[in-house]
């Protein structure tokens, strides 16, 4: 999947990753896609939960040894 | 801390203090909606509110509505990041008193308190450890210089601390079954002291390291040949389920009998076969036994079971005058209780079982993971 934005957050802990997804999205048009990579386990069903509740579509999810991406596409 | 101004941290330990004081407390937990429901501080003082931080990031003002103005605040997370973030905001705010949890829910379920259970009639005592987190009870026989550890958690160094405060060596460290809500530290403990480790061989047919058979009539003793700790083989919750007499005063149930409850007996995955004799167990066996014996369980399922300093325990008699557990009169409404509707099973259930084998080597992470959540051991946790 081809995104408009690659955040990086690897390293980070809560709340930074989606703090700094929240930024990052806020400064797309609709229609266009983010990736956010993570490192944060913990965060992983607290963005699900996020985006979810921000009714932007979260596209896909999936691990690649030991970091989380994360597909979102702003509406 | 002592701040009462501005933001300040609190420890586990602290908190433990508020709720077994029945101290009032206002709590804001920042965590996401499931995990808040799978699981959360409790105390018979304590308001809670969930909002997760994910939804205040533009700002506190909606979650200022829902906490009251002038009461002591904590605010929750998982780790700590999250509810020191959530809780500058609400001190920039303008609001006072306000204190976040160290080490979030993982301190919180980590955090052990030990209690005296009392005196031991051949010199000695007993104490308990509560893990008040997760619901889990671990205990201490102390006798001229000598401990054993029963049902020892994983958090080891508390247990070792204890003892050497106690002037005691840990001779023996003892498990009552093959747990499946929380990771043994039963072995790793008598590794790091040079304690003989025991298991009852009926709950150890796979594991891959070597202990001492726990049976009826090896009796083990602690101390200056003084405290004895009687095993008793007593099924239900596992196959190999074993109660133990300590000093002829106290009953160490393990997952067997409860305060308020009773073992499940399906978490491995046999609730059919093992009802009969968790029925034999409780019905026969334990009323066979001396009715003014203290019983001491592995677990709590609700802070009610919590009495003075922290301490749960209650007569053999009492328990079985109010505990709805032992008085299904029918075999078939008993079996019904204990097979049907049951509460969800621990997180990570299977994992834990096979690391209390010894056939997986989870990292101290990973196992800190495994752990989350209450201990759902008793057939009426909801």
């Amino acid at each position: 999947m081809k995104a408009d934005l690659v955040l990086d957050t690897k390293g980070m802990a809560c709340p930074m990753p989606i703090v700094k997804a929240k930024k990052a999205l806020d400064g797309l048009a609709p229609g266009q896609i983010m990736e956010v990579q993570s490192t944060d386990k913990g965060s992983v069903n607290d963005f699900q939960a996020w985006v979810k509740q921000t009714k932007h579509e979260l596209l896909s999810y999936k691990e690649e040894s030991g970091i989380y991406k994360f597909f979102v596409k702003k509406i | 801390m002592e701040a009462t101004t501005g933001l300040s941290i609190m420890t586990a330990k602290e908190l433990t203090q508020i709720v077994l004081a029945h101290e009032e407390l206002f709590i804001l937990d920042v965590r996401n909606e499931s995990d808040f429901n799978d699981w959360k501080v409790e105390g018979e003082s304590i308001d809670i509110v969930n909002i997760p931080y994910f939804d205040l990031l533009d700002g506190v003002d909606d979650a200022l509505d829902k906490i009251p103005d002038g009461k002591k605040l904590l605010v929750v997370c998982a780790k700590e990041g999250s509810s020191k973030f959530v809780a500058e905001q609400i001190v920039e705010a303008g609001r006072t008193n306000v204190q976040y949890l160290e080490g979030g829910m993982k301190s919180w379920s980590e955090h052990l308190e030990p209690v005296k259970v009392g005196e031991l009639n051949g010199g000695g005592s007993l104490y308990q450890f509560v893990r008040i987190g997760k619901g889990c009870l671990s205990y201490m026989v102390v006798s001229n210089g000598e401990a054993a550890v029963i049902d020892t958690l994983r958090m080891t160094d508390v247990f070792e601390q204890f003892a050497k405060a106690q002037g005691a060596q840990i001779k023996h460290t003892l498990d009552t079954h093959l747990h499946a809500d929380h990771i043994s530290g039963g072995r790793k403990l008598a590794e790091q002291t040079g304690a003989t480790y025991w298991l009852p061989p009926k709950d150890a047919g796979e594991v891959t390291f070597a202990y001492e058979k726990l049976e009826e009539g090896r009796n083990i003793t602690v101390g200056n040949t003084t405290i004895r700790i009687q095993p008793l083989y007593s099924p239900g919750h596992t196959i190999g389920s074993t109660s133990f007499i300590v000093d002829d005063q106290y009953l160490l149930t393990g997952d067997i009998l409860f305060i308020e409850s009773i073992g499940r007996p399906d978490l491995a995955g046999k609730a059919e076969d093992w009802v009969s004799d968790l029925r034999e167990t409780l019905y026969s066996r334990y009323k066979g036994l001396p009715q003014d014996l203290f019983v001491l369980p592995a677990h709590f399922g609700k802070v009610t079971e919590l009495g003075e300093g922290g301490r749960v325990m209650a007569k053999l008699s009492d328990l079985y005058r109010n505990n709805p557990g032992l008085n299904m009169k029918e075999e078939d409404a008993f079996r019904r209780a204990v097979t049907e509707n049951l509460p969800p099973q621990p997180n990570a259930y299977q994992e834990i079982r096979q690391t209390n084998m010894g056939k997986m080597n989870p990292s101290e992470d990973e196992q800190r993971e495994m752990e989350i959540g209450p201990n759902r051991c008793a057939v009426h946790d909801r």
